[in-house]
């Protein structure tokens, strides 16, 4: 049984992924900003055998201190074994363009407030020399496009924190997992045409638990978004800048 | 986006929204631009039954409630499948109490056709084990739903194929069961004659079904396998397989003819070689045979198919099937798995399917043909008092539909009274002449 905190838990990949947990029975503690939509989920969680279920309130643009609300959800758990942190938005990129509020608001959404989140837990998780962070980025973080760099920065951001704490706790034996999915049938992208590269939630969330299990470092969710990702970073300025991705 | 229903015929163009909760939903219907919606679970209807311009999806409505672990009495959310009921309840000794030959069904898709399963002779169909719903209507309200509370209207959505408003979540019982397996005894009828008497003889089983081979004529008419099964207290709780095997693309026509159903009816009858075969199974591929299939529909290549359906009395039996199956065998019309079933007494529901009798499950590939075929055995099932399956059809004709289901205009009153009509509307309703308009 496992203690696992799940941040941005009403997340479509997050709940997915929360139901894998309580099917095998760890314990989980769950943090998003609307408490009526998490009630309903923890009710789901504890039908389908998770142990023992705690929400909390957390929002990403918040003024409150986050350090206490996880201190407290530590406290609940009696210990961290996994942290999985889901919570972000797609901004509208065209929207960005013209505000730089807008701009700031999304970076801090998928970007600043996951920062604040792994400093502090980077900390947590080397003193005790145990247990897996994992976050959702994006393969969007792999390469600026025009269509969409806006979210692309702040995962790639993202991706490069990661891998730099990753290097940071490889010596304390701590696992730090950089899940990065590829489209995604979920609230996110309900506005968007869905065909073949598009995945379900569930599946991506079995990938997740498969990479925590196996100690991954990095997954691409589906794998062959790895493969996509490797031709996109590779095409040249000169032929990229003709394409409209 | 172009969606259909399981047999990819009819396709429509419609907008698809997914509420995110019961208050997103309410939302949706307070707020309404669009006249009509029909709720879609699943989507293992065949034909036009979930269709319409403006669909309602439960996708995100899939949450359980609670569950009483000493009465097996489950709420939950009416977007939860029948797979993920077995995923969870299944290793802790609880089964559902009527399933479909699917496992990728909706509870509110199962309560909306009152699905049937192989045990219907001996418990019924799944509204009879379904406590309570909530149910909300047109004008935005959530109501409580029971055989005691609003009880019009739970008769007419019981089987009322989503027309009186959208299921939000229900309260269902679930069946004690000892273990994940199935003892299995497989019993070979030469023809028809002798597979309803060998019904008759098992009529204690908890599950029975027959397979029949449609292609054989004269003495060999009927020529069938009698599957039946009861839950077994050996082997423990295995979770299912789940595989992968899929049909990764429409297979070209030619592929499903006469030739090569024959060769596949044959192999299927000649693998059960002594006259009764004893199985202990895992209830997986003994319920879902073709859950293991992924895209099975598409071995009917890309025109689509249509899936026909009908009950017709106990005591029409052997002569009604015997006509019906003579006309299909003549026709030569390939269909891939035919099912032959007993049905228990009726409930009370409107539109309720099963009445006592013998029920018959046939595929088709669409074409004009298949059409013309189908019209005339509607004709013999009007003949002998029968009736086709809603959640099948695409096609049936509003007399036909009419005067097999006597209660519909007690169902259209009770959608009056909710204001369902003209608001919960899908193309099957147009064309059986429920709603107005096409
Ligand atoms: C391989 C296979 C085997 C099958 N075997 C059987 C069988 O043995 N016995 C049997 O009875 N059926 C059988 N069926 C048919 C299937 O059980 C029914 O069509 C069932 O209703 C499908 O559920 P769904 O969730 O996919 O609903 P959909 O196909 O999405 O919808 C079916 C109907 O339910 C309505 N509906 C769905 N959700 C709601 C809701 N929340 N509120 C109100 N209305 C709603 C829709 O409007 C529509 O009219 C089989 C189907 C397949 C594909
Ligand atoms: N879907 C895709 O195609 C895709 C692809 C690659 C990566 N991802 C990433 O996967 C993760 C999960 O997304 P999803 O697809 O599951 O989408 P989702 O269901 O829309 O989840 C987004 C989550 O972020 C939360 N959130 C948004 N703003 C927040 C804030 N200010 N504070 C706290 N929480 C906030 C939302 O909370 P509410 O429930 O309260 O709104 C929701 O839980 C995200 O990081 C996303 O970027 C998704």
């Amino acid at each position: 049984m496992k203690k696992v905190l799940i941040i941005g838990a009403t997340s479509a990949i997050a709940e997915a992924t929360a139901r894998l947990f309580a099917k095998r029975g760890d314990q989980l503690f769950l943090l998003a900003r609307d408490q009526k939509k998490l009630s309903v989920i923890a009710d789901d969680l504890k039908v389908r055998g998770a142990q023992n279920i705690h929400t909390g309130v957390y929002d990403a643009t918040g003024q409150q201190s986050s350090e206490d609300i996880f201190d407290k959800a530590i406290k609940q758990l009696d210990g961290i074994d996994i942290l999985l942190v889901a919570h972000g938005v797609l901004p509208d990129q065209k929207a960005c363009e013209i505000s730089v509020g807008d701009t700031l608001k999304a970076f801090e959404v998928n970007a600043t407030s996951v920062v604040a989140i792994l400093t502090y837990f980077a900390n947590v998780f080397e003193a005790q020399k145990k247990g897996s962070i994992a976050v959702i980025s994006s393969v969007a973080g792999d390469r600026g496009r025009q269509s969409n760099y806006v979210y692309g920065a702040a995962k790639g951001a993202v991706s490069i924190f990661l891998q730099g704490l990753r290097h940071r706790l490889a010596k304390s034996g701590v696992q730090v997992l950089t899940i990065k999915p590829g489209f995604v049938d979920t609230p996110m992208t309900a506005a968007f045409d869905k065909g073949a590269l598009w995945a379900q939630p569930e599946q991506i969330a079995k990938l997740i638990i498969k990479a925590l299990d196996r100690k991954k470092s990095v997954v691409y969710t589906p794998w062959f978004w790895g493969v996509i990702m490797l031709i996109i970073r590779s095409v040249p300025d000169w032929i990229f800048h003709k394409t409209r991705l | 986006m172009l969606i259909g229903g399981w047999g990819q015929y009819p396709l429509v163009e419609a907008k698809v929204s997914s509420p995110l909760s019961g208050d997103d939903l309410q939302r949706t219907i307070k707020t309404r631009e669009d006249k009509a919606y029909i709720a879609r679970g699943l989507g293992r209807s065949y034909g036009d039954s979930s269709l319409s311009s403006t669909i309602i999806s439960t996708r995100y409505l899939n949450r359980f409630h609670s569950f009483n672990e000493k009465t097996g009495v489950l709420t939950c959310d009416a977007g939860v499948s029948l797979d993920e009921v077995l995923d969870t309840f299944v290793h802790r000794g609880w089964f559902p109490s009527v399933t479909p030959g699917t496992r990728f069904v909706t509870i509110g898709g199962a309560i909306a056709s009152d699905v049937h399963g192989k045990n219907h002779h001996t418990v019924g169909a799944f509204c009879d084990h379904v406590l309570s719903f909530r149910i909300l209507i047109a004008n935005g309200d959530i109501l409580n739903c029971s055989p005691s509370e609003n009880r019009d209207l739970f008769l007419a959505t019981c089987g009322g194929m989503g027309l009186t408003g959208l299921i939000t979540d229900a309260t269902i019982k679930l069946l004690k069961v000892e273990s994940s397996f199935i003892e299995e005894t497989t019993c070979k009828a030469r023809n028809l004659k002798e597979c309803l008497e060998l019904f008759d003889t098992h009529n204690s089983a908890p599950y029975s079904v027959a397979w029949i081979d449609c292609l054989k004529q004269g003495k060999d008419l009927g020529r069938s396998l009698l599957m039946l099964g009861r839950h077994s207290g050996q082997g423990g709780y295995d979770d299912l397989k789940k595989t992968a095997l899929s049909i990764p693309f429409n297979l070209p026509e030619v592929c499903l003819n006469k030739l090569t159903v024959g060769a596949f009816n044959a192999l299927y009858y000649g693998r059960i070689r002594k006259q009764t075969q004893e199985r202990h199974v895992h209830y997986g591929p003994y319920f879902y045979p073709l859950d293991g299939i992924g895209n099975w529909t598409r071995l009917y290549g890309a025109k689509g198919f249509v899936q026909y359906q009908f009950v017709i009395p106990k005591d029409a039996g052997l002569e009604g099937m015997t006509r019906v199956l003579d006309k299909i065998a003549k026709s030569g019309a390939g269909s891939f798995l035919s099912v032959l079933k007993v049905f228990g007494k009726g409930n009370d529901n409107f539109l309720s399917f099963p009445f006592e009798g013998y029920t018959l499950a046939l595929d088709f590939k669409v074409s004009v043909q298949t059409f013309e075929l189908l019209d005339q055995l509607d004709a013999i099932v009007q003949d002998y008092g029968g009736r086709v399956y809603l959640t099948k059809d695409a096609r049936m004709s509003d007399h036909v539909f009419k005067a097999g289901y006597p209660q519909w205009e007690v169902f259209q009153s009770v959608r009056e009274k909710y204001g369902a009509i003209g608001t919960f509307a899908s193309l099957q309703s147009r064309r059986l002449g429920l709603d107005a308009g096409r």
